[in-house]
């Protein structure tokens, strides 16, 4: 098992060493000036060459390269010439809104498609499946944008249970800060339980074909016994892969639902550096962004070790 | 040993106080409904089981042998499934059972053994699991006590260190010890019926003997019934009290053992033991395949399903379907003109003279086999060869589809293809 794991953790240096470089270069090799961008088109050219001095960017790449990531490592990324913010307080604010999103989007998303698709699959074109099969196809085609003003419209507008906008951290309570992401996270949600409804169920159809689980069936073991302790862990391979993918790109990928829930995450700040030019921040929040997602599929791949006992070998 | 259950449960008798067969199975038929038609995997199969008896199922792939086990179980996913006839095991209709009363036969009362144990052993489980989950939630034992269960099981499978082996996962295992693994998962909660399907085909030889002697000393011991399902007429020769041969989803011949093998009736069992190659022949001796393929179950032919390939066969056999007919005390068959019979042996002579291919091909053969010393069919071949040798010599332009085996350096011409040499060079 440590031969697997350590490969992959060689492995993602690698990887977050390439992201790491991708980052620096988003900055550095910006078409035009990069003072300009930085400190807008006023400014005088003295100014501009102080500035130029001062983030070293008259020297060679490498050393610009090494004298970044050494300030990265301790944590200073630079300040938003916008907030006059340091761009890491910036992240450090949002990264817990996205990853408290995330969590509670994909535990819901778990726990509606895991029983859909055991059920279903154990009749496939049945009318259970088909029923299910449609309506997560439905889900799928509906943007998350509409699904989240359709939840604000009868959630919020309606009936007053859930605040139609605002984040509160979790400093204020459990209670008002859940009210406040439920909606946003039901909105993500839709989206996965149609994404991992179809893989489980896809995988679940396969595996209740073999031989072992017609073999579970003779030792006179009932149909959920089988279906969970038997199916389900060699069926969730596919499912385990989306879901890597799939949470790892809502770090920036929840910016729609965090537009329209005010919900000031990785995504929404980056949109709003993007628009504002705010390059330290983007660069910032992009590495952050790229990190969390490597980091949550490397997870992933030392999942399929505990799930597949094959793998550890491989 | 009492089930923990919720619902009410089967009562099964104890198997020595059981006045009528273990199991008794009528007219089973098994259909598929499919794209391409009625595939008719068991077709009317009729047979009895007492307890402590084996009874060999044989028959090449495709025959239905496999499906059988599972229609007598019950197995069977029920999508385009149609089931009719009878299996009443230890006093219970099976046909008329539901999906949870079948679930109380199964393990405890009768248990199957699976061809291929890679597949049929959860990869992702350990052995632990695969072996407690049934005495715990069948048997209802305690962790302790099903772990000490299960460890006595694999020692009785002669697994060696089986506390370790508890801990492993199938792919850990080599291929004879998970096959011993399945046994012991088939018997953990002592079944009166084994069904094994091919539970030995992907085992080496020396593999498959001990495996085999080790399913009879169980056997024994808990007088259990058991169906040996095989391809492999060896494997079933002295392991079975009474053996069916299979044909296109149906029992062709069936008879006690050695009368199976000393008064074989049915062409198709004749040719099955033709094909089992021989210590005696010359090394390089072509197989005695049996030319042409099994039917398609989805489209069978009018009269005997064995009738193309038969070398018997006479126009009867391609209209008439043959009915079931007896030879002595439990010896069934389904031909018209049999092996060792009068009529049969007219068949064969008017078939080699006509030049059918397939009559050609088994007496090409036929020289062969006379040559070497046989072990079980040298009575059915030595008649047929005594009258019909001659008559082979008289067809040289024949392409023989088995070529006959020779003392190759003196008489063969060439050790590579010689074929119409070789048809009259077997004679000598």
């Amino acid at each position: 098992m440590s031969r697997y794991v350590s490969a992959r953790v060689v492995q993602l240096i690698f990887i977050i060493f390439f992201i790491s470089i991708v980052a620096f270069l988003l900055v550095h090799l910006l078409p035009g000036d990069p003072t300009l961008a930085i400190l807008g088109p006023n400014d005088t050219a003295q100014a501009r060459a102080e500035l130029l001095k001062q983030l070293g960017l008259n020297r060679p790449l490498p050393v610009q390269y090494w004298t970044w990531i050494t300030n990265v490592f301790r944590g200073n990324l630079g300040i938003s010439f916008l907030t006059h913010q340091t761009v890491s307080n910036a992240i450090g604010v949002a990264f817990p809104i996205d990853l408290e999103l995330i969590i509670v989007s994909q535990l819901l998303a778990f726990i509606v498609s895991i029983p859909l698709s055991l059920i279903a699959a154990l009749r496939p074109n049945r009318l259970f499946d088909r029923i299910a099969t449609t309506s997560t196809y439905g889900m799928l085609a509906v943007p998350t944008f509409v699904v989240a003003v359709i939840l604000v419209l009868l959630f919020a507008v309606k009936i007053h249970i859930f605040p139609a906008t605002g984040f509160n951290p979790l400093a204020q309570g459990l209670g008002p800060n859940l009210k406040s992401v439920l909606l946003p996270s039901i909105s993500l949600a839709v989206g996965s339980v149609a994404i991992y409804y179809r893989l489980l169920r896809a995988d679940m159809i396969a595996t209740l074909q073999e031989d072992f689980i017609t073999m579970a069936r003779a030792k006179g073991l009932s149909t959920p016994y089988i279906l969970i302790r038997h199916a389900l862990r060699p069926s969730s391979f596919a499912l385990l892969a989306g879901a890597g993918l799939s949470i790892g790109s809502l770090f920036t990928g929840a910016f729609v639902v965090e537009i329209l829930f005010q919900l000031p995450g990785i995504g929404f700040q980056l949109i709003q550096a993007i628009d504002s030019r705010d390059y330290l921040v983007v660069q910032g929040m992009a590495l952050v962004a790229a990190i969390a997602y490597v980091v949550i599929n490397f997870g992933v791949d030392i999942l399929f070790t505990f799930l597949d006992p094959r793998v550890r070998r491989g | 040993m009492s089930p923990r259950r919720r619902r009410p449960h089967l009562v099964f008798p104890d198997a020595s106080e059981l006045e009528e067969p273990l199991l008794d199975v009528q007219d089973l038929r098994t259909y598929f409904h499919t794209a391409r038609g009625v595939v008719k995997a068991n077709d009317g199969v009729s047979f009895t089981l007492n307890r402590g008896k084996t009874l060999g199922v044989v028959g090449e792939s495709g025959s239905g042998k496999t499906v059988l086990t599972r229609s007598i179980m019950g197995l069977l996913p029920n999508i385009q499934l149609e089931r009719s006839g009878s299996v009443r095991f230890a006093g219970h209709e099976l046909t008329s059972l539901t999906a949870h009363q079948l679930r109380d036969v199964w393990g405890t009362q009768m248990a199957v053994i699976f061809q291929d144990p890679m597949t049929a052993l959860n990869p992702v489980v350990r052995v632990d699991r695969q072996l407690t989950e049934s005495l715990r939630i069948r048997l209802g034992l305690d962790r302790r006590a099903a772990h000490d269960t299960a460890i006595a099981l694999l020692g009785s499978v002669g697994i060696p260190a089986p506390e370790q082996r508890m801990r492993n996962y199938p792919h850990e295992l080599s291929g004879g010890m998970r096959q011993r693994v399945m046994i012991a998962i088939a018997l953990a909660c002592g079944p009166k019926l084994v069904l094994a399907d091919e539970p030995t085909t992907g085992l080496d030889v020396t593999l498959q003997a001990q495996i085999l002697d080790l399913l009879a000393s169980l056997q024994r011991e808990r007088s259990m019934g058991m169906i040996l399902v095989t391809h492999d007429l060896g494997v079933v020769a002295n392991r079975a009290d009474d053996i069916a041969v299979m044909y296109a989803g149906r029992i062709v011949e069936q008879a006690p053992t050695k009368d199976l093998f000393s008064h074989t009736r049915m062409p198709y069992t004749e040719a099955l033991l033709r094909s089992i190659p021989r210590l005696a022949d010359p090394s390089h001796t072509r197989l005695r395949a049996i030319p042409g393929r099994p039917p398609d179950l989805a489209s069978l032919p009018d009269g005997c399903p064995f009738a193309p390939r038969c070398p018997y066969a006479q126009d009867r056999c391609l209209t008439d379907d043959p009915p079931p007919r007896t030879a002595g005390a439990g010896h069934l068959f389904r031909c018209w003109f049999p092996v060792g019979s009068p009529e049969g042996e007219d068949a064969l002579a008017r078939n080699v003279a006509a030049g059918v291919p397939a009559a050609l091909a088994f007496t090409g053969a036929l020289a062969g086999a006379a040559i070497s010393v046989t072990t079980v069919s040298v009575t059915a071949t030595a008649v047929v060869t005594g009258s019909l040798a001659p008559d082979a010599s008289l067809v040289p332009p024949a392409v023989p589809l088995v070529v006959p085996p020779v003392v190759p350096p003196v008489v063969s011409p060439g050790p590579a293809e010689g074929a119409n040499g070789d048809a009259t060079a077997g004679e000598s």
